[in-house]
């Protein structure tokens, strides 16, 4: 396992009254790509605040390599942020940006030269060293901000919503550019972003937060496919989340109807949310399908159809589909026990993960 | 749409022209003409010759230098401490308050504060140090003066700093840099256009002051203001006083070309 090089214990952060973070748990290892994922006004850019010490915590240690850093100043951190305004300095030029903190540092000018070029072939912008900060675009700006907090060769590397002021299109682009800078340098980076899609693409690790407190912790594939309650699944891509009760281990009633799942470990008729993620469900006949639906609407997506109905009972469902169906039709919805996800009400991430563990071990011993 | 656009300049040309380039070409036009009222270029050569005129030059550079840079030595601290508090435009009121008050009224109040028998002088006897002579020294003039330009010194930096954004500070600080490295690295220099206004605000003022070189000064600081008052009014020798005039307006010039923003060339690391 990798070492831990950031860890938060127990982090409050108040302002007056308000309580921003309300007590934040987590450790981050050396060399990989951490995304905390969460609405606006969460808390995300609070926390890295904190890691790069611009903000005090209320209470609660930071520590950094096993040592608490509390009271250590930002700029003895060796941590570096790419501020979501990019914050470049408009007197200064491309090549005087980067060299910046290696002229805090007086290192000789000709190894400034040398690491200032490296830097900026790093990020694809040779031969930009003589611009002003005003005659380049928003993206090669970005780069700019990348480059310059990189050249310190920092351990961690803090980037607040770096994407989000860049188009669709160069946004996608530096998506594949960072996590590939990332894996090549194999520095410790803590993302922010409000976006999920972008969490999913890039992560080795998400924190799932919302309203002061991390949700949920884990992989993109695991947060995608087991959301700890209705926010992380909500949040987390498209779904369709309805009611019911488990009628017992690997049994769920929902819809009127009773279903097999892959789920355990809950107390029998125990109230819970089921999920399905509306690619997981398949249209067919009437008679072959698990459930059967009203179509709503249906909209043409390029790739497939969404389609939205109503069961029996009235849960509204959505539906990505490859075949096209007609307004009004009743049709079926198929799907496998793997795609039902059963959620309890109020159940902590522990708890959660320590029932996982209980009948996932059971069926890797069957 | 042409005409109604030609409209809004109306106002703006006639101030521009009755009392902007009017009086400066009336100036200049003045300056040409000996007390007796011919064409002359003798006013120039007097200027330039006597040593007299260019002395007064010199001491009027020199003292609206010295008053500058007292002014923003005090100013620049005085307007990043504002920007750092809770109720800052509360503080920044406070400050602006004297400029609202009559130039001549403050004047007469620090005549009654500095002259002999006066409060400040009282002080220095209760104290020990004794009566001394407060009023009429260059001291005094450069005390008065200097309070008096401080609101506007003090506006525009409050205003740049103010406007800085504090993610250029954190930049700073998260790259390494220390609290006076910061700030002799970014926020000085991403100040200087508010700096460079305030010198202009009092520069270009200071170097035609007479008043207060009369009423505090005592007449022992004699720049080029006080030279213009007593041409016109005591010597009527309305040419020398346009001369003099045109000197201060063309140093007014060269000020503000030197304070004023211009594209930077730079220089860079590696081009050294
Ligand atoms: N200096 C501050 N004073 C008071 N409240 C603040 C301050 N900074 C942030 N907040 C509040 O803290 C909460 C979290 O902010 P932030 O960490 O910026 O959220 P995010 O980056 O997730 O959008 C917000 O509700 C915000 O209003
Ligand atoms: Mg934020």
């Amino acid at each position: 396992m990798a070492k831990t090089i950031i860890e938060f214990q127990d982090i409050v952060k108040e302002y007056g009254d308000t309580k921003v973070l309300k007590g934040i748990n987590f450790e981050i290892e050396q060399g990989k790509f951490y995304t905390l994922l969460g609405p606006s006004g969460c808390g995300k850019t609070t926390i890295l605040r904190i890691i790069a010490g611009f903000t005090d915590a209320t209470r609660g240690n930071v520590m950094f390599d096993g040592k608490k850093i509390n009271n250590v100043p930002a700029n003895k951190r060796k941590v570096n942020t790419v501020f979501q305004d990019y914050a470049l300095f408009p007197h200064l030029n491309v090549f005087d940006n980067v060299a910046f903190p290696l002229n805090l540092r007086k290192v000789p000018k000709k190894e400034i030269r040398t690491k200032v070029l490296d830097a900026l072939r790093m990020v694809q912008l040779s031969g930009f060293e003589e611009r002003e900060i005003s005659e380049i675009s928003g993206g090669q700006q970005q780069r700019v901000a990348i480059a310059r907090a990189l050249v310190n060769e920092p351990d961690v590397l803090l980037l607040d919503e770096p994407l989000s002021a860049l188009d669709m299109k160069l946004r996608k682009e530096m998506q594949y550019e960072l996590r590939a800078l990332q894996q090549r340098l194999g520095i410790t980076f803590i993302f922010v972003t409000h976006d999920q899609e972008e969490a999913l693409a890039m992560s080795d690790e998400i924190f799932v937060m919302n309203a002061g407190q991390i949700l949920q912790t884990g992989s993109p594939v695991d947060i995608y496919d087991e959301p700890i309650n209705h926010f992380v699944a909500d949040f987390i891509g498209e779904s369709n989340i309805v009611r019911g009760h488990m009628v017992a281990d690997y049994r769920v009633a929902f819809a009127g109807k009773e279903f097999d799942c892959v789920d355990a470990g809950m107390r029998q008729n125990e109230p819970v949310e089921v999920v399905i993620r509306p690619e997981d469900l398949d249209i067919t006949t009437v008679e072959k399908g698990a459930l059967t639906i009203t179509v709503d609407t249906q909209l043409f997506r390029g790739v497939f159809f969404e389609i939205t109905g109503h069961d029996d009972t009235g849960n509204m469902w959505r539906i990505q589909s490859i075949h096209s169906t007609e307004v009004g039709a009743k049709v079926g919805a198929y799907f496998d026990p793997e795609d039902i996800h059963v959620m309890r009400f109020n159940e902590s991430e522990e708890d959660f993960d320590a029932r996982l563990e209980t009948y996932e071990g059971e069926d890797s011993d069957r | 749409m042409k005409q109604s656009k030609a409209f809004y300049y109306i106002p703006y040309g006639l101030w521009i022209g009755l009392f902007v380039i009017a009086p400066v070409v009336l100036i200049v036009y003045q300056s040409f003409f000996s007390v007796s009222g011919h064409f002359t270029l003798g006013n120039y050569a007097n200027y330039f010759h006597s040593g007299v005129y260019l002395k007064m030059t010199f001491n009027s550079v020199w003292y609206a230098f010295l008053i500058t840079a007292l002014t923003l030595l005090i100013s620049y601290p005085t307007a990043y401490l504002l920007n750092q508090l809770r109720h800052k435009q509360l503080w920044l009121l406070l400050i602006i308050l004297p400029t609202w008050i009559n130039l001549l009224l403050k004047t007469y109040a620090f005549i009654g504060l500095l002259s002999r028998g006066g409060s400040v002088d009282n002080f220095l006897s209760i104290v020990g140090i004794g009566p001394k002579q407060l009023l009429f020294t260059d001291a005094s003039f450069l005390f008065v003066a200097t309070y008096i330009e401080i609101p506007f010194m003090i506006l525009p930096i409050y205003n740049a700093i103010a406007e800085l954004s504090p993610s250029y500070v954190n930049a700073s600080r998260d790259l390494g840099a220390s609290s006076w490295q910061t700030f002799s690295r970014v926020i000085f220099p991403l100040t200087l256009d508010g700096v460079k206004s305030g010198v202009q605000a009092v520069f270009i003022p200071s170097l035609s002051l007479f008043m207060i070189t009369r009423l505090i000064g005592g007449n022992r600081v004699i720049t080029l203001g006080t030279a213009i008052e007593q041409h016109f009014l005591v010597t009527q020798n309305w040419g020398m006083g346009s001369t003099i005039g045109v000197v201060l307006i063309v140093a007014m010039l060269i000020t503000m070309l030197l304070t004023g923003e211009r594209r930077k060339k730079r220089r860079t690391n590696h081009a050294k």
